[in-house]
């Protein structure tokens, strides 16, 4: 018996022993190692340095006719609209270009901030639009059709010629001709940690707490003008209805001291019980909130407003929401839609019955 | 968002407010209903019509501005007893889950108008001006998405470790759930947390102004153990990178000084019950005392690397543009703030006398060690009340007594944390950042109350 358990004993010994510390240590058969595979189709990040940018390329030619099909809806056609997104082209100059520093930047009255403005690394743009573009349908674009993309992108920001193409064996070159690449800093005392070197630096307001007598008589340099009263709809309806105080009734002018006392409305989220509920999550779960709200325009008409001009179409409004398409309503298309047939038959019969809440 | 209740909350809410019960407020058949009817739907449809009624019979009704004791015999709160004091209630379980009184219905996460142009890109503000103490309910936790959100299955779920690693390593929800949990009180807050203010007075209450912030107790595993599980080299590895399941797949850059300290959480957990959809569900990164960009909701992956990444969100947005048109990267911390949550803009005191000041305190880098009070637009100030627990990068509830002699009067709170440093003014944040950043505005805010009550969001000279 004794020599049994001395082989198990020393059987699991080397069972032991032969297992890295590593892979088991405190907490054995938790976790299991990834395949190659596995990491590989997620670790999909390039860095400034390019690690992990993938072989292939894309032309500025390539890259319009992908940009008009999946990217104009939100960005338009040359990068430049305002209607989603903030624009992402404008703002730079070839001095920029040459400098590495963004002019405009300077410039308090400068009416805004574009992508090319900011982004220092081309790295970042490439691996955002891989990751996370067309907005609706994310890590759709092969490898080549980001290259694509991203060289349209620097083509309108007057980087690269029109007949350039963009490839994994350029793309360092490239990124020494973004307007901004000498616009950031790392000396700063925000980052919580020395890893650059500036964890040591102190913060960059140093005030002290007085507390008599500090300071001149304060006065107002900037309050809400009073049109705005009631831009955030009824602050009555925003605060409890018990306490110290009740929110203002912006519907109303201001009244006198104790006019608060009157009753409050409460309110409730929408939609909860609507007999509509299923188009109504179709909406939301196909992404066309995205761009259309129940009431008031947002990108696109309010779904209130299509019910109304299309009252009882129902074949004409599945076929729009299946194919897209740009005009009736204003500048921006409408991207396609690829759900099941029979859901869009639900929005469109809902929008077509007068689209109720 | 619609009315629930159409008619106005019933007058035994409201103080001093006299509202007669109509005759026959509860007929037979209703109040059978009630006895029969139970819980849901139906009893909710009984509980309108009866309110509707009540309303429609008491069309005489009148608000009054003194306490009803002054009138008659005495409040008819106290003199008629209320249905509730005189008939069964809801059994238990009525509603499964729990929700908040329907009075509540007011207290809810709101967008602000026109801020985004999409409604999946956008963020809504945790109600601030009525939380109370110093945790936010999960219902309330401020939302930021950036493709919209998902209720993820968590079997379905899976979490990667790799980069420097020896073995780059796959966990199940099962798997990380078995680990030894923490359980940590934090604050998160959008590094834009005010951001609209940086300019001037763009928004009229403290929901919109501070309400990009949440604090909750966060259940989960350290990051550094799942490291340590890969076997992570931590000489080499000096940052990770954090990386979510949806579909902008975001990205932060954090610092391996602040994983090793065990301090950054891989959480399933907020408040004793799971993280909810809105919030990252089932599983967020919690990076304490760092702006809530970095606390990558749906979690899939964390890579070991020797370099930062410059993802899109901290190479174009959540840099600071500073006068000289440089930009500051990686700019993460959230410094010590304050801000007076009652009185607060958007509200109107009732009357004169006393009143309690309460607001919330925090900071990244540690414990908030004290908060002054003015009520004089910055001349003079008290030091407040600090209610307990004060927890490193966590929300600290403030109280001081103030009573109100009726004449206008500016209110604000100034923060210290442990490390000494003092919540700036406008005037000094401006004075070194200018005044063009989105990002990082933890000014001290002004509350203007006026002669008649109404609190107005202004900014000081």
């Amino acid at each position: 018996m004794s020599s049994l358990r001395d082989a198990l004993a020393a059987g699991l010994l080397a069972a032991t022993l032969a297992l890295p510390a590593w892979s088991q240590g405190k907490f054995p058969n938790i976790g299991r190692d990834a395949t190659p595979a596995e990491v590989a189709a997620w670790d999909i990040d390039v860095r400034p340095d390019l690690q992990g940018l993938p072989a292939g390329s894309g032309s500025v030619d390539d890259g319009q006719d992908l940009w008009e099909a999946r990217c104009a809806t939100c960005h338009g056609i040359f990068g430049e609209s305002n209607a989603v997104f903030n624009p992402l082209v404008g703002g730079t100059s070839a001095d920029d270009i040459k400098s590495g520093h963004v002019a405009n930047l300077q410039r308090p009255d400068y009416p805004g901030r574009t992508t090319f403005m900011k982004v220092p690394t081309l790295s970042t743009l490439w691996d955002y639009i891989r990751r996370a573009m067309p907005w609706d349908n994310p890590k759709s674009l092969s490898t080549n059709e980001v290259y694509a993309a991203t060289a349209y992108l620097l083509h309108l920001a007057d980087i690269v010629p029109a007949d350039f193409v963009l490839s994994d064996k350029n793309m360092a070159e490239v990124q020494q001709k973004l307007p901004n690449r000498k616009g950031m800093t790392t000396q700063h005392a925000l980052w919580p940690g020395n890893e650059f070197g500036a964890g040591k630096l102190k913060p960059d307001t140093q005030a002290s707490a007085c507390m008599k007598d500090c300071g001149p008589a304060p006065t107002i340099s900037s309050e809400l003008p009073g049109h705005a009263r009631n831009v955030w709809g009824n602050l009555r309806e925003q605060n409890r209805t018990v306490g110290p105080q009740r929110g203002a009734d912006t519907t109303r002018p201001e009244g006198k001291l104790g006019d608060a006392a009157g009753p409050v409305k409460v309110v409730g989220p929408a939609g909860e019980d609507s007999p509509h509920a299923r188009a109504i999550a179709l909406t939301q779960q196909l992404g066309c909130t995205g761009c259309h709200n129940m009431q008031g325009k947002l990108v696109g008409p309010s779904f209130a407003d299509i019910a109304q001009k299309y009252a009882g179409k129902t074949d004409y409004l599945q076929s729009k929401i299946r194919a897209g398409g740009s005009g009736v309503w204003g500048d921006t298309p409408m991207p396609p839609q690829d759900a099941p047939a029979a859901d869009i038959k639900v929005i469109a019969e809902w929008l077509a019955a007068g689209g109720g809440k | 968002m619609t009315d629930i209740e159409l008619q106005p909350a019933p007058a035994s809410m409201t103080r001093g407010s006299v509202r007669k019960a109509p005759e026959n407020f509860l007929a037979s058949a209703d109040i059978r209903a009630i006895q029969v009817g139970g819980a849901g739907a139906g009893r909710r449809g009984f509980l309108r019509d009866v309110f509707a009624a009540a309303l429609a019979g008491g069309a005489a009704t009148q608000a009054l501005a003194q306490p009803a004791a002054a009138a008659g015999e005495g409040d008819p709160a106290i003199l008629k007893l209320p249905r509730h004091s005189t008939s069964l209630g809801q059994p238990v379980a009525a509603h499964p889950y729990g929700q908040p009184s329907r009075y509540e219905g007011n207290v809810q996460r709101r967008q602000s108008p026109g801020l985004t142009q999409t409604n999946q890109a956008s963020v809504s503000f945790a109600p601030i001006q009525s939380l109370l103490g110093i945790v936010t309910p999960n219902g309330l936790h401020f939302e930021r998405h950036h493709q919209g959100w998902w209720d993820i299955d968590p079997q379905q779920h899976r979490f990667m470790v790799n980069g420097l690693v020896k073995t780059p390593k796959v966990f199940t929800m099962d798997d990380l759930m078995r680990l030894p949990a923490v359980s940590r009180f934090h604050f998160i807050e959008c590094g834009a947390n005010t951001g609209m203010n940086w300019g001037n007075v763009a928004v009229p209450t403290v929901q919109y102004t501070h309400g990009m912030l949440s604090c909750c107790e966060y259940t989960g595993v350290p990051l550094i153990t799942l490291l340590e599980m890969a076997g992570a080299d931590l000489k080499k590895g000096r940052f990770i990178l954090a990386e979510g399941a949806d579909g902008s797949s975001m990205t932060r850059t954090i610092p391996i000084e602040l994983v090793k300290s065990g301090e950054v959480l891989v959480a399933w957990g907020q408040n004793g019950e799971m993280l909810r959809p809105e919030n990252g569900y089932p599983l967020r990164l919690v990076v304490p005392g760092v702006q809530g960009v970095s606390w990558v909701k749906y979690l899939r992956r964390v890579e070991l690397g020797d370099q930062p990444w410059a993802t899109k969100d901290e190479a174009v947005h959540y840099i600071d543009l500073m006068p000289d048109g440089q930009h500051r990267q990686y700019t993460s911390i959230q410094e010590c703030k304050s801000v007076i949550s009652t009185p607060s803009g958007g509200q109107v005191l009732l009357g004169t006398g006393f009143y309690n000041i309460t607001g919330l305190a925090w900071s990244g880098r540690g414990k908030i060690k004290r908060v002054d009070v003015s009520v004089d637009g910055g001349r003079n100030w008290r030091s407040a009340r600090l209610e307990t627990p004060v927890l490193d990068k966590c929300l600290t509830r403030f109280n001081i007594d103030w009573v109100w002699d009726g004449k206008p009067a500016i209110v604000q709170s100034r923060s210290m944390d442990e490390t000494g440093y003092v919540q700036p003014t406008y005037k000094q944040l401006r004075a070194v950042r200018g005044s063009r950043s989105i990002y990082h505005n933890n000014a001290i805010q002004s509350w203007l109350v006026q002669e008649n009550g109404e609190v107005k969001n202004v900014q000081l000279a």
